[in-house]
């Protein structure tokens, strides 16, 4: 009997002066009957409720757990309060991006969206949509050419360029001056605003071919000046944990070092090196600043990437947003810059996905 | 390196080497070319602009007056992103990495990686068609209750593309960025430290303050200078939401104008000397966005070696 008596004490010197775990829910309601009883005084709106609401639920569950548990646990639950606001404060524009996109983006697409350009769609055929006469007319079948053709060729000028200089730092620089600073000054292209990337390429071009020279070949090495670094840093961290003892037993069987280097180092690292690219691809697909100035605009299909303007997915959404091709009704253009919205995004997360997936099936078996 | 006797014979494959050597050279000496290039490029360019006759270029002011006003109204919307943005990031990736239940988490930094990847114009595009409007009401009542602010000064804008509007969008577009970011710095706390901290019975926010914070304060403050370079070179986001104009210190009014949006929408149209005077506001921009990389990358390299990482 006195044993069980000292068991049931010692567990509750241990739970003394703690709140039991339904009390924030139980906060939680309060708050939520407060507020609204305050606000449907002052006007019912949803937001301000939530506000409220949230307001008050942080100041109760501070007091309530002040003056039950004392004033550290009473910072505590104030601390992960403020955290999980912080998550919703920063959900709640991210899931409006990504819900405006995919309600607007499905309400204007079509096959036809994908397999038609915009020659042809001028105001008078969105007045036309605009009143309901016709369906939503144009598309971005040029659109998607062009951002496929720059990107392709941004990828043909940086890949090789990336992954020799990550090579080069992690086989050949061995630390010196040179590895150094390409180190560094890569760091430093990390950083370049995409639209003086842009500007670069339009200067370089000018010089070349005269000013004003515009071709979707201007815009991909602008975005190869932003796509390099991505590449050679993600293939810098994928060769440097290659482990040094294949690189050994290669030279030990006699290979040479740039045998060693293709056949040995660079299949070990190819699904990073291969994510990596990918997601670099990611990452310049959906730039749009190094496009306006250097790729131009048009509304037709042009396959050459080396002379006249070419289109681009990005810069499609920016004009069709800015400049309406119908100024008195602009709905059917927002229409196609959310639905040229939408085909962009789910590039961009299509290309990701294929990043994780590429790094996990062919990822070096380590099977013993 | 390691070269010896048994693989120095054979001609072809030194030929083979030599090759490869050189090829990976001169590809990292081809990107320290194109740094430079990009360099000589932008100063070439601007020059012109310098000594530009005011009468020739946007605005009928001289370059240093036009330049100026886009310098501050790109600090000003930076500025705006970085106050909103950094605490909501740091609570976030704090939130992952040490609030949110184990499962849970990895699947939200995955989401939070997802939507950092989001392109720039499709948030520049929210925020004209939905941020916009929505930000109306709370202007009006600002410019109503706090008018005597000169921030807030009224008449409140009736479209909401507005400075303020425009600092919102770069925030919910740099903070996925910076929380991605400042969560793979808190994961790599020493799992000793925080344990160490409970076991000396902290709490859980104490131990966040005494372990974690302290460890990732540099990788913060780099996370944090990352997403300002960014924000100072974004330019979709404003050029899309902000309705420009003259420089004005209200930030509900439509006005100011950055550096990075005015390039974009004045240079299709420009010719002449007020192409280069876009060059050189573009060379103003790179310098800018490089000193803050450059502090950034400095404040890491400083902190290294005191780090618990080792």
């Amino acid at each position: 009997m006195t044993v069980t008596t000292e068991i049931r004490s010692s567990r509750s010197a241990l739970t003394r002066n703690k709140l039991p775990n339904w009390a924030p829910w139980a906060v939680a309601a309060g708050a939520l009957v407060v507020s609204a009883a305050v606000l449907s005084l002052a006007g019912f709106n949803v937001w301000g409720w939530a506000v409220l609401a949230a307001v008050l639920f942080v100041a109760a569950n501070w007091a309530v757990s002040f003056a039950v548990e004392g004033a550290r646990k009473a910072t505590d639950r104030f601390a992960t309060s403020l955290m999980f606001g912080a998550f919703i404060v920063a959900m709640v524009p991210l899931v409006s991006v990504i819900w405006t996109v995919l309600t607007n983006g499905i309400a204007g697409f079509s096959l036809d969206f994908l397999t038609s350009d915009m020659q042809g769609v001028r105001g008078r055929v969105d007045n036309a949509t605009a009143a309901g006469e016709s369906p939503l007319m144009g598309g971005i079948a040029h659109a998607l050419t062009g951002t496929f053709l720059i990107t392709l060729w941004a990828s043909i000028i940086s890949i090789p360029i990336g992954l020799l200089t990550a090579i080069y730092l992690v086989e050949y620089g061995q630390g010196g001056r040179l590895a150094r600073a390409i180190t560094f000054f890569v760091d430093v292209m990390t950083g370049i605003p995409s639209i003086v990337a842009g500007l670069f390429a339009a200067g370089l071009f000018a010089l070349i071919a005269g000013p004003g020279f515009k071709a979707g070949i201007v815009g991909a090495v602008a975005l190869s000046v932003l796509m390099i670094p991505v590449v050679v840093r993600s293939s810098e961290e994928m060769l440097k944990i290659v482990p040094n003892e294949l690189r050994e037993a290669s030279y030990a069987l006699g290979v040479r070092k740039w045998r060693t280097i293709v056949k040995v180092v660079i299949p070990t690292a190819i699904s990073g090196i291969a994510s990596g690219v990918t997601i670099a691809i990611a990452r310049v697909i959906g730039e749009t600043a190094p496009l306006i100035v250097t790729a131009g605009f048009v509304t037709r299909m042009n396959t050459n990437v080396f002379s006249d303007w070419m289109a681009s997915l990005p810069a499609f959404i920016y004009y069709q947003i800015l400049n309406p091709t119908s100024p008195t009704n602009p709905e059917p253009s927002t229409l196609r810059a959310w639905a040229a919205a939408l085909v962009l995004i789910i590039l961009v997360m299509l290309l990701n996905l294929g990043a994780r997936l590429i790094a996990r099936i062919f990822a070096p078996k380590i099977g013993r | 390196m390691s070269s010896n006797a048994l693989t120095d014979s054979g001609s072809a494959g030194r030929a083979g080497d030599k090759i490869f050597s050189t090829a990976a050279m001169v590809a990292g000496s081809l990107i320290l070319f194109v740094l430079f290039c990009v360099a000589v490029f932008l100063v070439k360019e601007s020059i012109p602009a310098l000594t530009a006759d005011p009468a020739d270029l946007k605005g009928g002011v001289s370059f240093f007056a036009h330049i100026g006003a886009l310098i501050v109204g790109t600090l000003i919307a930076a500025a705006i992103a970085l106050l909103l943005a950094t605490p909501v990031a740091v609570g976030v990736a704090l939130f992952i990495s040490h609030y949110a239940p184990r499962r849970l988490a990895q699947g939200l930094g995955y989401i939070v990686d997802l939507l950092a990847a989001i392109p720039s114009v499709i948030y520049g595009a929210w925020g004209v068609t939905v941020l916009a409007p929505a930000l109306v009401p709370p202007y009006v009542w600002l410019a109503e209750n706090a008018g005597w602010i000169p921030l807030f000064t009224g008449p409140a804008s009736a479209t909401g593309k507005t400075m303020l509007t425009a600092g919102v969008v770069l925030a919910v577009m740099i903070m996925p960025i910076v929380t991605s970011l400042s969560r793979e710095i808190f994961l790599q706390t020493p799992k000793l430290h925080e344990e160490a901290a409970l076991a000396l019975g902290a709490t859980r926010w104490e131990m966040v303050r005494v372990a974690v914070l302290p460890f990732a304060r540099p990788g913060i403050v780099s996370a944090v200078m990352l997403g300002l370079g960014r924000a100072l070179g974004e330019t979709m986001a404003i050029a899309l939401v902000l309705s420009s104009g003259p420089m004005i210190a209200s930030l509900i009014q439509s006005g100011n104008q950055t550096i990075a949006a005015e390039i974009a929408l004045a240079f299709p149209e420009s010719s002449g000397v007020q192409t280069n005077a876009l060059f050189a506001a573009g060379l103003v921009l790179f310098v800018i966005t490089l000193a803050v990389n450059m502090v950034a990358r400095w404040i890491v390299a400083r902190h290294k070696e005191f780090s618990g990482a080792n």
